[in-house]
């Protein structure tokens, strides 16, 4: 079996006021491989996703991404390898122009000139918005600053996507536009959601984290056929859909 | 930053003034600014000179009135200041038309107008034909220290997102039936401002975190360096050698 590119093995976190978010996580995601991670609120999976690239560290168990140890020696390269889209674009796109913007994670990693802008041109084109280079983020449509938002990241050339909740707020043009989106772009995905058609339609792969363990591990549609188990950890599918 | 810039001072164009490098125009406005101030306040005509010459400038910008003259408006406490200074400074009075005013504060209170003009009309100028990332941009290449030029350039990007925010809170409250009409209002009004700055703060956090979260260490890249040609210089700093000749000469006469 190849190196897992996320591998986490025992993963444990208590927030320092006490709260005990995850219990002992295991989680291997290979290359290619497309994820979602389901649960209901408050069942860790934010606090999860923020062990991914190291800005928490597990009280107990350990983090590899493609073979390396998240530690407080590797950050920069983990941050390359993983990329977080977070689930607010308005917090992700911070720089005046959306060019700057994407160039920022690039630019950190020490890119610069004509290599910068290859980088910057390839991702805004990945998610189709080369024209709004030259925009302010504040002037573009949700749907647009989403996908801006996934460019970002892509600009880093990670090894794995994560992304929080990349549906919510969506029209439904938009919701399918950056469905097909993320299946044209070539990277391993991991996909935290609560938009359960969505999970089947773009992730063969399915786990589900409840209570801060990892309680299903499988098919996405078997997962979810699973009607007692879906209730017993407040999923449901919407009304009329059905697997 | 192409299209819809309403809410911002930049408007596009394409005067040299628009294409003079950021870091230049600012220099050559901070640089004008001081020689203004340093003209003796005595020397209103060598004042209403360099007056005549930043309107001159603000007008080359070829930007329309309508939207210079609201952004003047900034001036407009001073100009209360000025005018109330003749009529509550002490010292030898004058007669001026109808009334009786100190000379002191008639002085004090005309240059103030003068230079405090010359200062806006300069800051217009600067503020219309510079974007707001190419300001960033030269506070950067100025080597203003990392942390106030990430501040202005969060305060751009975050400011319409903020009022958005006020915005929809206080739809929310009318929508409940309240009306800012009397004091009792005010509890109202300021735990939605406590509300707001929490959020607020809340989103700094966030947007902390994506930064970290794609290899931010503490300083700002620098992606597209800023350059100027030696006449560019020529042309931005122009105003200020004026001055800086006015100044002189009325200090030496």
């Amino acid at each position: 079996m190849s190196v897992p590119v996320l591998d986490l093995e025992g993963v444990a976190y208590a927030y320092p006021g006490g709260h005990q978010a995850l219990f002992g996580v295991d989680l291997h995601v290979h290359r290619g491989e497309r994820v979602a991670l389901l649960g209901p609120n408050g069942a860790g999976k934010t606090t999860l996703v923020l062990h991914l690239n190291g800005i928490l560290t597990p009280g107990r168990g350990s983090v590899t991404v493609s073979g390396l140890p998240v530690n407080d020696g590797n950050l920069l390269e983990v941050r390359r390898r993983v990329g977080i889209v977070f689930q607010d674009p308005d917090d992700q796109l911070f720089m005046p122009t959306v060019r700057d913007d994407v160039a920022f994670g690039p630019a950190n990693l020490g890119l610069r000139g004509e290599e910068l802008e290859t980088r910057v041109g390839e991702a805004l084109a990945a998610v189709g918005v080369s024209d709004l280079a030259d925009r302010a983020p504040h002037h573009l449509s949700f749907g647009q600053r989403r996908r801006v938002a996934i460019a970002t990241v892509l600009a880093m050339n990670p090894e794995v996507l994560v992304l929080d909740e990349p549906s919510s707020n969506l029209d439904p043009t938009s919701r399918r536009e950056l469905a097909e989106i993320l299946r044209s772009i070539d990277v391993t995905i991991l996909m935290v959601t609560h938009d359960l058609p969505y999970a089947v339609e773009l992730c063969e792969r399915a786990v589900v984290l409840s209570g801060g363990t990892l309680v299903a591990d499988g098919a996405t549609r078997e997962v979810l056929a699973d009607s007692s188990f879906m209730a017993r950890h407040r999923l449901e599918l919407p009304v009329g859909f059905s697997i | 930053m192409g299209s819809g810039h309403t809410a911002h001072l930049h408007v596009d164009g394409t005067t040299a003034i628009h294409r003079l490098a950021p870091h230049v125009k600012l220099v050559g406005l901070v640089a004008f600014v001081l020689l203004v101030v340093s003209v003796p306040a005595t020397a209103r005509g060598a004042l209403t000179i360099l007056l005549v010459l930043a309107v001159g400038v603000l007008v080359a910008t070829r930007v329309p009135a309508r939207h210079v003259l609201p952004r003047l408006a900034v001036e407009l406490p001073f100009v209360v200041f000025a005018v109330v200074l003749p009529f509550v400074a002490v010292g030898p009075q004058t007669q001026l038309g109808p009334f009786t005013v100190s000379q002191t504060g008639l002085d004090a209170g005309i240059a103030l107008l003068l230079k405090g003009t010359c200062g806006v009309v300069a800051a217009v100028t600067f503020a219309v034909t510079t974007r707001p990332r190419d300001l960033v941009r030269a506070l950067q290449h100025l080597r203003v220290p990392d942390p106030l030029v990430v501040i202005a350039s969060f305060m751009v990007r975050y400011v319409d997102v903020v009022l958005d925010q006020m915005r929809r809170m206080r739809v929310a409250r009318e929508s409940r039936g309240f009306r800012a009409s009397s004091v009792r209002a005010w509890p109202a009004i300021a735990s939605s401002a406590g509300a707001l700055f929490i959020r607020s703060y809340e989103r700094g956090e966030r947007v902390h975190l994506a930064m970290v979260s794609r290899g931010w260490s503490g300083s700002m890249p620098v992606t597209s360096p800023l350059s100027a040609t030696s006449s560019q210089w020529a042309v931005a700093l122009l105003p200020a050698i004026v001055a800086a000749v006015v100044s002189a000469t009325v200090r030496l006469s």
